[in-house]
């Protein structure tokens, strides 16, 4: 049976692992390979590095990294941020990562997702989506550059919307990640991610929010979610991988144990 | 000496990673001489069919294909590449036609309403093969796809996603695998390990 995924994200800003509080305010958590490794051997099911800060200054994000990082994982790897063309995916894919995520980039240009399809397959493709909760329209909306906070604007796209085109042009998978919800550690947020998985035919990430193992066996029993993306909980040492993954299997979800 | 075939589109880094990481040094290669002379062979592959399909023309390693006599293992859509023929881009009732090593035809996964691809660690059963050797049912693999191929004589372990297919394939010299076992932690390296030690 499919397992239910784990991941934990490391957000990378110049060559360091970094978590911010909603975005905000990053402090270095440490060096990238050796904090990949530990989670592989911990029981992470996958990871994802975010350059967070490369669609908001406009370069790419910086490869040197991603073949250090493919020598030593042996579980798969996500590699985001400012990913704009094709040239760019295929180094990143070449260096040994198996999945890019594109976001910014594709709200700019949805053919990007089209193009990375056509080259790669639907299966390395990821479509990253910054989603917020506005609670005036009581819709969910989508977010752009949202590497810093004076760089983030409101797309006026629908989230539902969004992840219907991002599909429908060849996206394998989508990260939704709440941004209401980001660091503060209050759980996923079940009623969005419900209504995303609705509409959503390909593997679907929860992220932002995670503050307990309930949080996750939540988010698995009542979104469906393939995978929970998590940064802080594992970084701080808050939430172990393998206590977790226990606790979810005493939960009837399945994970690899 | 392992070669790991330069199909141009296919994650060729991560699988030569993980054959260094057993003490192996692979050569990545298109040269049809240092395929032939190679102890084992690996046929890697990401994307799509008629993609590879294109580039293994290109490189004229068709038939380079069909004159390999060593262990040679096809990773994904490698696995796939060992076979007949595939609906993948192309009209059921047309579909690409493949090398042909092996009497094997790729469909879409019939996931039962569940999302693909197919992407995830997924447990499998292996058969008595030496490929699987240590390998138990239950145990855990990577796969990422959306077309695959269903259970039948050649399968040598078979997975389930909505409905059963073929986790591995194989005949004689040929085996192909539809995970990663690159990516597959330590039972993925056991495979690759039980590939290295497989009799020449």
């Amino acid at each position: 049976m499919l397992a239910k995924r784990i991941i934990p994200c490391l957000d990378v800003k110049a060559g360091q692992v970094v978590k911010g509080v909603q975005f905000r305010n990053h402090e270095i958590i440490g060096d990238i390979v050796p904090l990949a490794a530990r989670y592989a051997a911990e029981g992470a099911d996958e990871l994802v590095f975010y350059d967070i800060t490369a669609s908001a200054d406009g370069r790419t994000v910086d490869k040197s990294w991603v073949s250090r990082v493919a020598e030593r994982l042996d579980i798969p790897f996500c590699v985001a941020g400012g990913i704009q063309s094709i040239d760019d995916a295929q180094q990143i894919l070449a260096d040994g990562a198996d999945k890019i995520s594109v976001n910014s980039p594709a709200l700019s240009d949805p053919s990007l997702i089209d193009r990375l399809n056509d080259r790669f397959g639907r299966q390395c493709v990821v479509v990253g989506i910054d989603s917020w909760y506005d609670a005036d329209s009581g819709r969910y909306r989508v977010k752009q550059f949202t590497g810093s906070e004076a760089s983030t604007r409101d797309t006026g796209l629908d989230t539902l919307e969004w992840c219907q085109t991002a599909i429908a042009r060849g996206a394998g998978e989508i990260v939704l990640n709440v941004m209401n919800q980001d660091g503060v550690r209050q759980g996923y947020d079940i009623a969005q991610l419900k209504a995303v998985r609705e509409v959503c035919s390909v593997p679907l990430i929860a992220s932002g929010g995670a503050g307990t193992p309930q949080h996750f066996a939540e988010v698995f029993q009542q979104a469906r979610v393939d995978g929970a993306l998590a940064a802080s909980v594992f970084h701080k040492g808050i939430i172990p991988i393998p206590e977790l993954k226990q606790f979810l299997l005493e939960q009837q979800v399945v994970v690899r144990p | 000496m392992t070669v790991i075939i330069d199909t141009g589109c296919a994650n060729l880094a991560s699988v030569r990673f993980a054959l260094q990481r057993l003490g192996d040094h692979p050569l990545i290669s298109a040269d049809p001489a240092a395929i032939l002379s190679a102890d084992r062979v690996i046929l890697p592959g990401v994307g799509a069919a008629q993609a590879a399909m294109t580039q293994l023309e290109q490189r004229e390693l068709l038939s380079v294909l069909h004159k390999i006599e060593q262990p040679l293992l096809g990773i994904c859509l490698g696995m796939q590449l060992l076979g007949a023929s595939s609906e993948e881009g192309a009209a059921p009732d047309n579909p690409i036609r493949l090398p042909n090593l092996l009497p094997l035809h790729t469909a879409r996964l019939k996931a039962d309403g569940q999302p693909l691809p197919h992407m995830g660690w997924n447990t499998i059963t292996p058969t008595e093969h030496p490929l699987f050797a240590g390998v138990v049912a239950g145990d855990y693999l990577y796969f990422v796809h959306s077309y695959g191929i269903a259970e039948g004589p050649l399968t040598l372990a078979s997975c389930t996603y909505g409905s059963p297919f073929s986790a591995a394939v194989g005949r004689g010299n040929i085996m192909g695998v539809q995970f990663h076992p690159e990516r597959s932690g330590a039972v993925g390296a056991r495979i690759l390990k039980n590939f290295l030690e497989y009799p020449a």
